[in-house]
């Protein structure tokens, strides 16, 4: 036997192969581990074992010892101890790995076993594939194809159950397809903390279903969309629309919150069709708000802003940055910049308000906390700006001074980065008073006022990366290109830090990185390429004393001053 | 070879004339005497005597009291429970239900003397929804030895105190698996639980150490508690200790319930003579010897092997007519005793058609929770069904033995290897008949028998 490389690794024997797994693990992770697949169905990672699914049973057995003296009993045939194999097989998913554990994935017993569930799992199932949304995705597909005999023994009437049931706005239940798995159940029950689906009838007329007067409406109920091995569970957004297979997948972050849930972009030819969560176990482990994933209709909303505008006309960028460039030289400057901007435009921002001598400002959005994946604060970037230098404290007074020193006179341009002054508590008269210069995607009261407007891209349409409120930084991905006239907020920027006398920086993430590495310390010897897809915790001590504005959530405890009550 | 007589040990004062449920009865014939004794004892010696006396579970698994007792963590610091299994449900099983209505006493100063013994001090009694009468008699038999001083607080003036409380099911056979009770009478869908890591003895009723024994089970235990484990353990045969009731249903003379030393009577002793045979004209054909799931024998049949009797290895060659009726023996076999229903068959009966019925039980209790039986128990049901309406196929028979052996030992409880035993075993000893049933549904149904499905 390998010995263990750490006391608390478990050396078990996994079809022949010896590997060792942390203590605790079950025999289905231990399996991956090893790069053997065994299947199941209601087994999740995140949520509690139950077993019933019976897709994953595998043959497990001990090596033998003699029960007086405990001395090893060995095989004379082979030459090594004997395995006391168990007398049936045995579930992997509630089985933890012991101490030279033997595990068989390939014997006949459980080939037939598997061949077995999946035959019992299909009799009653509506074999509608070709009209079925979860087709491409469905674990039935899969593992009948893996597993399956290949033909069905069953001639009688399947199962009548009803087709199409709203649990609640989002989530759509086709009941004969559902095997019963119970992961939606239990994720509402211990994940949402919202106790509403349970199962009416017996035996195999059991029917998932909604308690009496209640809805699945939780802001976590499309996870059970994502969680639902079959095609029961349907989103009402997302059905129909696309065949999983023709989209594309880009990785991205959730800017909802400072939360930054790791997503994964679905898209085709430049449309975005759904938005689902990305596994990150430091920050929403399998999870999202269904909150975020309709973030994607503003790609496509009525008002999106597609041309560079100078007092109201189209105009070439490079003349609206002439344009803006004067505004600049004329002095009186201040720069709003956004909790919603990456980290390498926040950087560029605070660039540009040293070359304008300008104050900057950051627009505060909080609201109220989830104590899961939605948290207090909604900018998910306010931590790239105080790493990045842009702001020094928490904007937490808004632009309140920002307002007095209008009225005074002192501030004669504003430059907005992605922000709308008047939502930010500017009123119409002290927007009128100065000269706006704005970037943003949509269409609002700073982009009707602005003197100069830059069409901007959203998250979707850039690279880019954010800190969350764990001092993570992650990285959000292009995956669909933006509307024709808009510019990446990097170019606009780095022209506009140009135009205003400072340096010439780079205008993409790639060449923009060496600077930001440079420059800002928290960040040095990084670069966008070398951060992993789960992100990078930052070292956030030097602003370990602010007021921040978050509760606890999922995987973040907040700093004791400004701990809230804890989750009940 | 004559039977011998009947021992009525808990059915002693079932069928007496004037003997009735209530308090005054019960002790008019020396009722709570026991306990009034066991309290004054050392827990752990009745514990010991319970041990001693060999005494096996009548649920249906047959096992041994003494071990499930000792199994229980008293170490974690929680309160053990004590549940009473009264959920009797097992088609063909009819005993617990006369002790509760004609002798609920007995029941109850058997719970008081094993909560006594195991420390316990909250006992639930899980009644089978369907118990209506039974569990009216409970409330009020458990009403009156509260009054009493028998349970409640500081029993018999000993210091102990212990409350029991009666939870009726909801009509679902699954509360009779131990772990699906637990979880029914904590609020929830009776779905059993995975064992490991949920045994009732550590983690139980609300995740509490937890005994759950059968109603006969601890009517037992009193008269163990009366006479010493040593005493009892010399009724019935080594291994097999006490006395079990027999409920005998079907085609026979005389159906009913009887009391015998278990192991001191064979089925043919039981079925010809005490039960006085099969029905004018008829043969008998097949018999269930435990309780619907158990698997069945077919006269005729012979059972041939080795057996201990005492330290020795003896050979065997039995007719079903000659096996003893006890726990080893029928286990040995290939059936079991499992809840003491004996259900008879004679040659009018259609095997197709009976196992029709089985597994249009089987397939309405399935709970639901895991795939095989869900899955495996409608379809062999859907399959019998079809069968009885005239659409047999020859290849059905293998068909159910198939899907029987998909579901047997990959379930979650062993409601799995119930469901799937009677039709493992009827494809077994009866497959001509599976195979000519198609033949034999077109030719008339002879004069006088009844239709079964």
């Amino acid at each position: 036997m390998i010995q263990p490389s750490s006391p608390d690794m478990v050396t078990v024997n996994i079809d022949g192969r010896e590997i060792a797994v942390p203590k605790g693990t079950n025999v289905i992770e231990a399996a991956r581990r090893a790069s053997v697949d065994v299947p199941f169905y209601c087994y999740h990672p995140k949520l509690t074992v139950v077993g019933n699914c019976r897709m994953c049973l595998v043959e497990l057995g001990m090596p033998a010892v003699d029960p007086a003296t405990k001395a090893p009993v060995m095989d004379p045939a082979t030459g090594k101890q004997k395995i006391n194999w168990g007398r049936g097989p045995t579930i992997a998913c509630a089985a933890n790995v012991a101490p030279g554990m033997h595990v068989r994935t390939t014997s006949p017993v459980v080939k037939e076993c598997r061949e077995g569930v999946m035959e019992f799992l299909l009799i009653n199932h509506p074999l509608d594939c070709p009209i079925c949304d979860q087709a491409g995705e469905c674990k039935l597909q899969e593992q009948s194809t893996g597993y399956g005999r290949g033909y069905s023994r069953f001639v009688e009437q399947k199962n009548v159950k009803p087709k199409r049931t709203l649990l609640g706005p989002r989530v759509m239940l086709d009941d004969e397809r559902c095997i019963l798995c119970s992961r939606c159940v239990r994720f509402s029950k211990e994940i949402a903390g919202d106790d509403v689906l349970g199962f009416t009838d017996r035996g195999s007329y059991s029917t998932l279903t909604c308690y009496p007067g209640k809805k699945l409406e939780n802001n976590y109920s499309l996870n059970t969309v994502d969680i639902c091995p079959v095609g029961a569970l349907t989103s009402t957004d997302f059905r129909f629309k696309m065949r999983v297979w023709f989209l594309k997948q880009t990785n991205s972050i959730d800017t909802e919150s400072s939360v930054g849930a790791n997503t994964v972009v679905w898209s085709r030819e430049g449309a975005v069709y759904r938005i689902t969560p990305r596994q990150n176990d430091g920050v929403n482990d399998t999870w999202m708000a269904d909150s975020g994933r309709v973030l994607y209709k503003e790609i496509r909303s009525p008002g999106r802003l597609a041309s560079v505008r100078v007092d109201g006309s189209e105009s070439a960028l490079d003349f609206a940055v002439k344009a803006a460039a004067d505004l600049l030289a004329a002095g009186g400057v201040a720069v709003v910049g956004s909790g919603r901007s990456s980290v390498e435009e926040q950087f560029l921002t605070a660039r540009l308000a040293e070359a304008a001598k300008a104050r900057s400002w950051l627009v505060p959005r909080v609201g109220e906390g989830d104590k899961l994946l939605v948290s207090a604060d909604r900018n998910p970037n306010v931590r790239g700006a105080l790493v990045t230098g842009l702001i020094a404290a928490l904007p937490s007074a808004g632009l309140d001074a920002l307002g007095k020193g209008i009225d005074s006179g002192a501030v004669r341009t504003v430059v907005s980065v992605g922000e709308d002054l008047a939502a930010a508590g500017l009123s119409a008269a002290q927007i009128a008073k100065v000269s706006v210069i704005h970037m943003g995607t949509h269409a609002s009261a700073t982009s009707e006022a602005a003197r100069v407007l830059f069409p901007t891209l959203t998250v979707f349409e850039k690279n880019g990366t954010f800190v969350n409120q764990q001092f993570r930084i992650q990285r959000f991905a292009k995956a669909v290109p933006g509307p024709v006239g808009a510019a990446d907020d990097l170019v606009v920027l780095a022209r506009l830090v140009a135009a205003a006398g400072g340096p010439v920086l780079g205008a993409d993430v790639g060449s923009l990185w060496p600077a930001i590495a440079a420059g800002v310390p928290a960040l040095a010897a990084m670069n966008y390429g070398n951060i992993p897809d789960t992100g990078l915790l930052l070292d956030g001590t030097p602003w370990a004393g602010l007021p921040y504005a978050e509760g606890p959530t999922l995987h973040f405890k907040p700093a004791a001053a400004t701990q809230e009550a804890p989750r009940v | 070879m004559p039977s011998p007589e009947q021992h009525r040990l808990i059915f002693r004062h079932i069928d007496e004339a004037g003997y009735s449920n209530d308090l005054a009865c019960y002790v008019r014939n020396g009722g709570y005497e026991v306990l009034r004794k066991s309290v004054l004892r050392k827990p752990e010696e009745l514990i010991d005597e319970v041990k001693k006396s060999g005494l096996r579970g009548r649920g249906g698994a047959g096992f041994p009291c003494g071990t499930k007792w000792s199994l229980v963590d008293r170490k974690s610091g929680k309160p053990i429970y004590l549940v009473v299994n009264a959920d009797e449900s097992e088609p063909g099983t009819f005993k617990d239900r006369y002790i509760i209505h004609r002798d609920p006493h007995q029941m109850i100063e058997g719970i008081m003397i094993s909560c006594f013994a195991n420390k316990v001090e909250r006992a639930y009694i899980y009644i089978r929804g369907e118990f209506p009468e039974g569990a009216k008699i409970l409330e009020k038999a458990i009403a009156e030895a509260r009054s009493a001083g028998f349970t409640g607080p500081n029993i018999l003036g000993s210091g102990y105190g212990c409350e029991i409380y009666v939870h009726r099911g909801a009509g679902a056979y699954i509360c009779g698996e131990e772990t699906g009770l637990i979880e029914s009478l904590e609020g929830k869908r009776p779905y059993p639980r995975i064992k490991p890591p949920y045994f009732p003895a550590v983690l139980g009723l609300y995740q509490c150490p937890t005994i759950v024994n059968n109603v006969e089970t601890l009517c037992h235990v009193k008269h163990i508690a009366d006479m010493g484990g040593e005493a009892y353990s010399r009724i019935g045969t080594p291994g097999n200790t006490g006395t079990r009731i027999l409920c005998v249903s079907g085609h026979v003379r005389r159906p009913g319930y009887y009391e015998f030393e278990v192991g001191k009577v064979t089925m043919g002793q039981l079925l010809n003579e005490v039960c006085g045979g099969p029905l004018p004209g008829r043969t008998f054909k097949a018999v269930i010897p435990g309780g619907s799931s158990a698997k069945v024998l077919r006269f005729g049949e012979r059972y041939k092997g080795k057996r201990k009797a005492g330290a020795e290895m003896v050979d065997y060659d039995w007719g079903v007519e000659d096996i003893p009726m006890d726990f080893d023996s029928l286990a040995m076999i290939g059936s079991m005793g499992g809840s003491g229903g004996v259900i008879v068959m004679d040659d009018s009966t259609s095997m197709v058609e009976a196992l029709g019925n089985i597994n249009a039980f089987y397939s309405h209790e399935s709970c639901g929770q895991c795939t095989p039986c869900r899955e495996g128990s409608l379809w062999m049901k859907k399959i019998t069904a079809r069968m009885v309406h005239g659409e047999a196929r020859p290849e059905d028979g293998p068909l159910l033995k198939s899907v029987a052996d998909q579901i047997a030992g990959r379930t979650i409880c062993a409601f799995g290897e119930a469901c799937a035993w009677p039709t493992q075993s009827f494809i077994a000893k009866f497959g001509d008949e599976f195979k000519g049933y198609a033949e034999a549904k077109k030719a008339p149904r002879p004069d006088g028998v009844p239709e079964l499905v």
